[in-house]
């Protein structure tokens, strides 16, 4: 069933999950949100899988229309989410009543936003992936951004529907400038110490030809020992490939899996979501990092995702709050939005409970006690 | 094997090269290995990219140690040898060439000092090796292209290249699995889908199998082109010697 009308696609929006893994080898790019992290906490305060397929909105966001009641949360960048014009809160699970029309108003910080809807955005997928890859129209929506018109269904009903929060404070502030830690490259060694040196101490801006498929800088060049042709080999996400020129690309979702250019370093795994918010302008610097260091802030990316499978949770049925009491199954008669906002906030809620008997007044906290 | 390197490629993935240069020995070592870890199965591997003499391997570091994926790659090297892959086959592209399906044709052949009937021979005689796929979904990476046809690429790339032309650069021959820009001398195209999502595999032909352009007439490039349009046509294949 379709839950979201387009009303206007926006500058780019796609449908993204976490990329289309065991392609690489016939040449078909991984693909999936720029910003993994942001769309993984997105789907798991809807109670989605955190892979489900969700919308990587870019800069300038959609005009959506909902066309059923449901639970969205919006992530990422803060692109000034408003919900009927009424401000949305962001890293949490909201309720969105039927007809709301949601749209966003500005760039507050970052560039990609990501919305994750219960039951996920339910387009079919194509080699094993949901994620729009729009050079080959593959995945997502015939392969392309959204664009007016366009309907979007969910992949499974929302009969059950945990609303979470983010950690409170803990949510990512982007910025301007960006540290993204490297380990060496593949062809490391093919630079010469004043390169390597220039490329770890030096920093780069970011330019307007970034995109999905990667992020080109601009900065001081970086000395090759004798050129930046190799023989081809694969690509790994944020590998960063310095051209003849010396200036430096970092490869993200949409990279070709091949390629004949010399990688100085890759970005660790925990910072490529740092560079995915990074705007035409901003400035980026590449520290070193130990292999060691990069996996265990990798396992610290993974702590904090799992925090939110751990926070304050109310599990809804679709139209009503269900609650058990000494395992009796209690329905309170409150609306979907109030329950969820509940939830959130952790304030009471004071709802009318009653099964075929009984009729009680309870207070409802944040974790669905009674 | 004496040439193994193992070179880390960030937190995620790492490099396995087999060899210095490009042969189809180095090149079978690497379909070879392929193989022989995907038969293993070893839990956190993610995806694999074969290229002309290595691998990149994505992993999960969280599920699988880099040192413990390492040990155990190493060891599936040991006994590894240069023959083609068993399951290598030999896959048939039809191919109408010049005119309107190979505008630059005429100039391969005049920049050879060839007749246009000697550059389809020539082009079309031969097995051609897939080293690897890249650049777009389903584009190949062939070698063993007779050097009497190599030629220069263009000099200002065109916009737009219809899917399934073949061309040439330089010493390289190639299809373009799907429409986009580029420069390599078009002398030809093939009716079959090169790169087809709708399909498992989305491609003809693996890493490692063997490509054979077969000429054929416009009629019966029309042909096969509906019946790829009607997704009833199947490319011919056979074993590779």
């Amino acid at each position: 069933m379709d839950v979201l009308e387009v009303l206007d696609g926006g500058m780019f929006t796609t449908v993204q999950d976490l990329g289309r893994y065991g392609y690489q080898r016939y040449g078909v790019p991984v693909s999936g949100a720029m910003d993994t992290f942001a769309l993984r906490a997105a789907n798991l305060m809807v109670g989605n899988r955190e892979g489900d397929a969700g919308l990587e909105m870019t800069l300038a966001g959609p005009h959506l229309r909902f066309l059923d009641e449901t639970v969205v949360a919006i992530t990422g960048a803060d692109l000034m989410p408003a919900l009927d014009g009424k401000p949305v809160p962001v890293w949490q699970a909201v309720a969105v009543q039927k007809g709301a029309e949601l749209q966003f108003h500005g760039i507050r910080d970052g560039v990609r936003a990501y919305l994750a809807i219960a039951g996920g955005v339910g387009v079919p997928p194509m080699l094993g992936s949901r994620s729009t890859y729009t050079r080959a129209k593959i995945g997502g929506l015939e392969g392309r951004a959204l664009v007016h018109g366009d309907r979007i269904a969910v992949s499974t009903g929302m009969d059950r529907v945990e609303g979470r929060r983010f950690p409170r404070g803990a949510s990512p502030r982007y910025g301007h400038t960006h540290r993204l830690r490297v380990t060496p490259g593949q062809q490391y060694d093919a630079f010469t110490e004043q390169g390597i040196e220039t490329f770890l101490s030096s920093s780069y801006t970011v330019t307007p030809r970034s995109d999905r498929i990667g992020y080109r800088l601009e900065g001081s060049p970086i000395e090759h020992k004798t050129g930046a042709d190799i023989v081809s080999d694969g690509i790994p996400l944020g590998a960063v490939q310095v051209t003849g020129d010396g200036m430096p690309i970092v490869l993200l979702s949409d990279r070709g899996t091949t390629g004949g250019y010399t990688k100085i370093a890759t970005v660790i795994s925990a910072d490529i979501m740092r560079l995915a918010q990074a705007a035409p302008g901003d400035v980026v610097t590449f520290p070193r990092a130990t292999l060691q260091e990069a996996h265990a802030a990798l396992l610290e990316q993974e702590s904090l995702i799992q925090e939110i499978r751990k926070g304050p949770s109310v599990v809804f049925a679709r139209h009503r709050l269900s609650i058990r009491v000494n395992d009796r199954e209690y329905i309170a008669e409150t609306g979907l939005s109030e329950a969820i906002e509940t939830a959130a906030e952790s304030k009471t809620l004071h709802a009318s409970l009653h099964d075929e008997t009984h009729t009680f007044t309870v207070e409802v906290d944040g974790k669905s006690s009674a | 094997m004496d040439k193994l390197r193992f070179v880390p490629a960030g937190d995620k993935a790492f490099v396995i090269e087999l060899g210095a240069g490009i042969s189809p020995e180095i090149n079978r070592t690497v379909h070879n290995l392929l193989l022989a870890i995907e038969k293993q199965g070893i839990p956190g591997v993610l995806d694999m990219v074969p290229t002309y003499r290595s691998i990149l391997i994505n992993y999960d570091p969280l599920t699988l140690p880099p040192n413990e994926l390492e040990e155990r790659v190493r060891e599936l090297t040991q006994d590894l040898d240069e023959a083609p892959p068993a399951a290598s086959r030999v896959v048939e592209l039809p191919t109408v060439y010049g005119n309107d399906h190979g505008n630059d044709l005429g100039y391969v052949a005049e920049y050879n000092g060839l007749t246009e009937e000697e550059v389809i021979a020539l082009h079309s005689g031969t097995d051609y090796l897939v080293y690897m796929m890249g650049f777009t979904p389903g584009f190949t990476y062939l070698g063993g292209m007779p050097e009497k046809i190599a030629t220069p690429r263009l000099q200002t790339p065109r916009t737009v290249i219809p899917a399934g032309s073949v061309g040439i650069a330089e010493r390289q021959t190639g299809v373009y699995p799907i429409e986009s820009p580029g420069g390599w001398q078009l002398i030809g195209r093939t009716p079959v889908r090169l790169f087809d999502p709708s399909k498992q595999p989305p491609v003809i032909a693996e890493p490692g199998d063997y490509i054979r352009f077969v000429p054929v007439s416009p009629e019966e490039y029309r042909r096969i082109l509906e019946e790829v349009g009607n997704g009833v046509y199947q490319a011919a294949s056979y074993p590779a010697e």
